[in-house]
């Protein structure tokens, strides 16, 4: 089962962060702190798994982004690797040549798609496509209940 | 579009409520008032200006060029979320809450949106819903009040109509559910993993996963309706199900049997995977949902483990995903890994498991850093299954102790060690310890216990376990256990003359290039070795009679050169003015430096072995001042007993436990007997103590003063081996003792060790009455607990008083004895000799009572302790001392 997952940048700001078990703000933020800090100083030749404390972290890097998630010693890390993979390929399909910046800007998209891939930190939809088109249903019925202003400012904005 | 821009400057109202009004004549500002007209017209009543949009304000944040602008940023958009949250019914609620979640994000703290997360959820509105539960998950910790609130909500959006609001409800159960959560939404789970919407069906079973981790108890529920999961299509319902069924295994050894039969149910689907042929949904690089067949293989690991039949059922797949699975990407060697733990976990054919190991060997060599350390973690846990198979790879295995990866040397170190045996030791351990030496800081603890642990295991020779020893000192420095130290010490004195002389003199060598290099700090616990070893065979390391002994090392090197007894004593000196070691080191170097004074034989070491210790009578550190005290007195007028004293120790018991001293003494505490056939030197000591004269009587208060210590080092011990104890010792002597030596070092003792040792000679009056005269009193009687206090008198005008309680009926706990005396009077209280006090037992606690002024004692007393969980507190005033007490 997986933990949590972080995305943070190489500057070492984090873009996202989703929790699976329940700890006080003040443990998240230094879990958070400390691995931001221990994965950015790993060499870019070193394996993608860290033991860390008492979880296996599982982090790989996509251009400026690094997607990091901590799993239980059962897991299998290799598979963790093609979750994340996945998720990539779906954040790519949903806002087109994903990057940084459209995560920055798009955050409660990018959560909304996790929270249809996995769930309770394990994963519950193989088919990109019944991912995608869970969100777009949803996006959908937001679209229909959210009146059109004069400048399109309503919803989230 | 560009955020309105407003100056500050231009008004006198604070911002929040100034949005309206903005001089600045732009495009934007005219599209606000236009938005902001509309607002007013509008049927829902805004009496808030629009709020700045969740983009603009991640652009203004991102604007911000230091992190005091962005503060301020964010400060002012949380002043102005906060006063909306005051607004009921606010149509931006889901808005402010987006920014929320953003500014939550920089690490701001946006507790106070908790509260706004569930008016959103229970908001008609999807938008509303989306964003409450998301802050909901982002937000929430185990707090209470909250929960039971949100509670309330999931339970009517499991309920509701629209998939979309139940999936939102399901997926917020799964990420935060607490055990109370769990059990007042368990019931509804259960009915929607029955769902026939395979869109609820998959996210209701992993909320059913998720509530079983967290109240195990909420399994059996669950048991009809897992069943049926899988024979479903859908493979996000047969990914679930199989992940739900492998936690309701894991859980409980029924259930595992329960599902058992479900085996060929999971072959067949593993199969269908297998051989269906390419299927666009669920490809991943020619795969067929590699994600179901892990999870597949996993569950069948769980089932066949220990299981004839089963294994037998699923022999056949393993073999095919083993032969099939194509292996030039990840996703290949993703199941590969899998499989190979599967058919090592299960009763499997060995033709399968040959299979299996063949695999691993290939994952060893693979270019890929991932696939190494998956190998490795794979044949650390087939280790045990198989030995003989992970050892045809050990060279590939040390190999990766060089890795500049420490995720991969962890491995590799931890599966060498679980590869190493009497055959092949020599040559795992030369590697092993060339690791240790250039390993991390934070392996080397583990490290070196683990070479320790193997040595002691698989020497092939007494000299071979030794050396290693030695380098391990030699190369874990200061991350060596303290354990090592007591455990080599004990090693080597229970070794032959030989192997004791061999040893002082490679442990010299050691200590000379440390002491000579200025690394000694690094090193200190070599150099408690070294200082214990050097001080009890000394004499064999300067002796020539030593020189027949081989000091060839392993690379056919002898660079062993003979020392002068001055040239030892130099490095003593060295070492022991040094401010770099630590106290403990110190007291090994300065009773080694003592025990060398009876080694060796010339006069100027003498000499110069007096005058260093001499020097530690005024050191700054009161335990080595009053040991450099102590041991100047055997220089001195008590010079005739010091080869007896610093007579080499008995051969040591090996050890059992880390802390086997501390433990034994605090055993024989508690028992009012002192003759248990396994004590150590030190009981045996007081135990047989026979003959005596008078002289030794003297140095009692040094002997209790030199026990007065926390190490473990056994030399202490041994400074007492040749003294014995007068039988006219009080009965209270023992106890003194043994007290003593559990108290933190203080400067209590060190008092009572000048009161004996500078008493002036010409006093009269021995530091113990020789008369035996003792006062005893019972000074409380209740309910069968008695308490007996004893009076004696010490050296100077001090008194030592015993305190001993006992019970006739009940086991009392936490006994706890307290004392006061007149302010003139100064009480020192020992540790007292155990808190639980059975019917036959006895708790003595002994106070020692100074009183210059030999004003008349009074002394109060306070009993606490419990009879069956009962507090009782009594207390007593003793004012009936004999008048003599102090003189």
């Amino acid at each position: 089962m997986m933990q949590f997952m972080l995305l943070f940048s190489r500057q070492g700001k984090l873009r996202l962060q989703k929790w699976y078990v329940a700890h006080p703000d003040k443990l998240k933020k230094k879990i958070t702190r400390e691995l931001i800090t221990t994965v950015l100083a790993r060499k870019p030749k070193m394996c993608s798994f860290l033991e860390w404390k008492d979880v296996k972290v599982v982090y790989k890097r996509y251009a400026s982004l690094y997607f990091c998630c901590a799993m239980e010693q059962e897991d299998n890390e290799l598979l963790t690797l093609e979750l994340i993979h996945r998720y990539v390929e779906l954040l790519d399909k949903y806002l087109g040549s994903v990057c940084e910046l459209d995560i920055i800007f798009n955050f409660e998209k990018a959560y909304f798609i996790l929270d249809e891939l996995v769930l309770g930190g394990e994963l519950q939809e193989t088919s990109k496509k019944n991912v995608l088109k869970a969100i777009a249903a949803q996006d959908l019925l937001q679209e229909e209940e959210t009146p059109q202003g004069f400048f399109e400012d309503h919803g989230l904005g | 579009m560009a955020y309105p821009m407003y100056e500050v400057d231009w008004s006198v109202l604070p911002p929040e409520q100034n949005r309206r009004f903005n001089p600045a004549f732009n495009i934007a500002t005219i599209k606000q008032v236009v938005n902001e007209a509309i607002e007013r017209v509008a049927p829902v009543s805004v009496r808030m200006p629009t709020p700045t949009r969740l983009r603009d304000l991640i652009r203004q944040i991102r604007a911000a060029r230091t992190a005091a602008e962005e503060r301020s940023v964010v400060n002012k958009e949380c002043a102005y979320i906060r006063s909306t949250f005051r607004e009921e019914d606010s149509v931006w609620r889901c808005r402010n809450i987006a920014k929320l979640l953003y500014i939550h994000m920089l690490g701001y703290p946006a507790h106070f949106g908790q509260l706004e997360c569930l008016k959103l959820i229970a908001s008609p509105r999807f938008t509303d819903k989306r964003v409450g539960y998301l802050g909901a998950m982002l937000l929430l910790d185990e707090r209470q009040d909250v929960h039971l609130l949100i509670t309330n909500c999931l339970k009517n959006d499991l309920n509701s109509n629209t998939q979309f609001v139940v999936g939102l409800a399901l997926c917020t159960l799964g990420a935060i559910a607490s055990p109370e959560m769990a059990r007042d939404l368990a019931s509804e789970v259960e009915r929607l993993i029955k769902s026939p919407n395979a869109y609820i069906k998959k996210k209701a079973a992993l909320c059913a996963f998720r509530i079983i981790r967290r109240v195990p108890d909420l399994m059996e529920m669950f048991l009809p309706a897992t069943r049926s999961l899988l024979t479903e299509k859908n493979h996000g319902v047969l990914i679930t199900g199989v992940t739900l069924i492998t936690e309701m295994c894991e859980n409980s050894p029924d259930t595992l049997n329960h599902f058992k039969k479900i085996v060929p149910n999971l072959v067949r689907i593993l199969k269908n995977l297998i051989l269906a042929g390419y299927s666009p949904e669920h490809d991943v690089s020619g795969v067929s949902d590699p994600f179901l067949q892990v999870k597949i293989l996993r569950l069948l690991r769980i089932l066949g483990k220990n299981d004839a039949e089963a294994s037998e059922a699923m022999n056949d797949i393993l073999a095919q995903v083993a032969t099939n699975t194509e292996t030039s990407k990840n996703v290949g060697n993703t199941i590969l890994y899998e499989t190979v733990l599967s058919i090592m976990d299960i009763k499997s054919e060995s033709s399968l498991r040959v299979l299996a190991v063949n695999i691993l060997g290939r994952f060893l060599l693979n270019n890929d850093k991932n696939i190494r350390y998956v190998a490795l973690n794979t044949l650390l846990r087939t280790v045990h299954v198989d030995t003989s198979a992970v050892q045809r790879h050990r060279t590939t295995i040390l190999e990766c102790l060089k890795d500049p990866d420490i995720s991969i040397r962890r491995r590799a170190m931890e599966l060498s060690f679980a590869l190493v045996n009497g055959q092949n030791i020599r040559g795992m351990m030369k590697e092993l310890l060339a690791f240790l030496e250039r390993s991390d800081a934070e392996f080397k603890a583990h490290c070196s216990s683990a070479v320790v642990l193997a040595a002691e295991r698989y020497a092939p020779s007494d000299k071979w376990h030794l050396d290693t020893l030695f380098k391990v000192l030699l190369k874990a420095g200061n991350y060596l256990r303290d354990d090592t130290v007591s455990s080599t010490i004990q090693i080597i004195s229970s070794a032959a003359t030989e192997r004791q002389a061999y040893g002082a003199m490679r442990l010299w060598t050691s200590l000379e290039q440390s002491a000579v290099s200025g690394l000694a700090t690094e090193k200190q616990p070599l150099i408690q070795v070294a200082a214990w070893t050097i001080g009890e065979y000394g004499d064999l390391l300067v002796s020539e009679a030593s020189s027949a002994i081989s000091m060839v090392d392993e690379d056919g090197v002898d660079d062993f050169v003979r020392p002068t007894e001055e040239y030892v004593i130099d490095i003593y000196q060295k070492l022991l003015w040094s401010t770099q070691l630590s106290i403990s080191t110190k007291e090994f170097l300065l009773l080694s430096l003592a025990k060398l004074s009876t080694r060796f034989t010339t006069q100027a070491s003498q000499e110069k072995i007096r005058v260093i210790i001499d020097t530690f009578g005024s050191h700054i550190h009161i335990e080595l001042q009053q040991r450099g005290v102590e041991l100047s007195q055997l220089f001195r007028q008590y010079g005739h007993l010091r080869p007896a004293l610093l007579e080499r120790m008995p051969a040591m018991e090996p050890v059992a436990a880390p802390h086997r001293d501390e433990q034994e003494l605090d055993l024989s505490d508690t028992s009012p007997d002192h003759t248990k056939p396994d004590q150590d030197a030190l009981l045996d000591l007081i135990n047989g103590s026979d003959s005596l004269t008078n002289g030794d009587v003297e140095h009692q208060p040094e002997q209790i003063a030199t026990t007065n210590n926390n190490t473990s080092s056994n030399d202490i011990l041994d400074l007492l081996s040749g003294l014995d104890l007068t039988p006219s010792v009080p009965a209270a002597a023992p106890a003194v003792l043994l007290a003593n030596n559990n108290v933190e070092p203080s400067a209590a003792p060190a008092a009572l060790l000048l009161d004996g040792l500078f008493a002036p000679p010409a006093t009269p009056q021995p530091p113990h009455p020789a008369d035996g005269a003792e006062w005893e009193r019972a000074v409380l009687e209740r309910g069968g607990v008695r308490v007996c206090v004893s009076a004696r008198r010490a050296a100077g005008a001090a008194a030592t008083l015993t305190a001993r309680a006992t019970s006739q009926l009940h086991t009392l706990t936490d006994f706890l004895f307290q004392a006061a005396v007149p302010k003139k009077i100064q009480l020192d209280m020992m540790s007292p000799s155990g808190t639980t006090l059975s019917p036959q037992g006895e708790i003595t606690q002994v106070l020692k009572v100074t009183n210059p002024t030999k004003t008349p004692l009074r002394l109060r007393i306070r009993v606490s302790y419990n009879i069956d969980g009962t507090p009782v507190l009594e207390q007593t005033e003793i004012n009936n001392f004999p008048a003599d007490l102090f003189n």
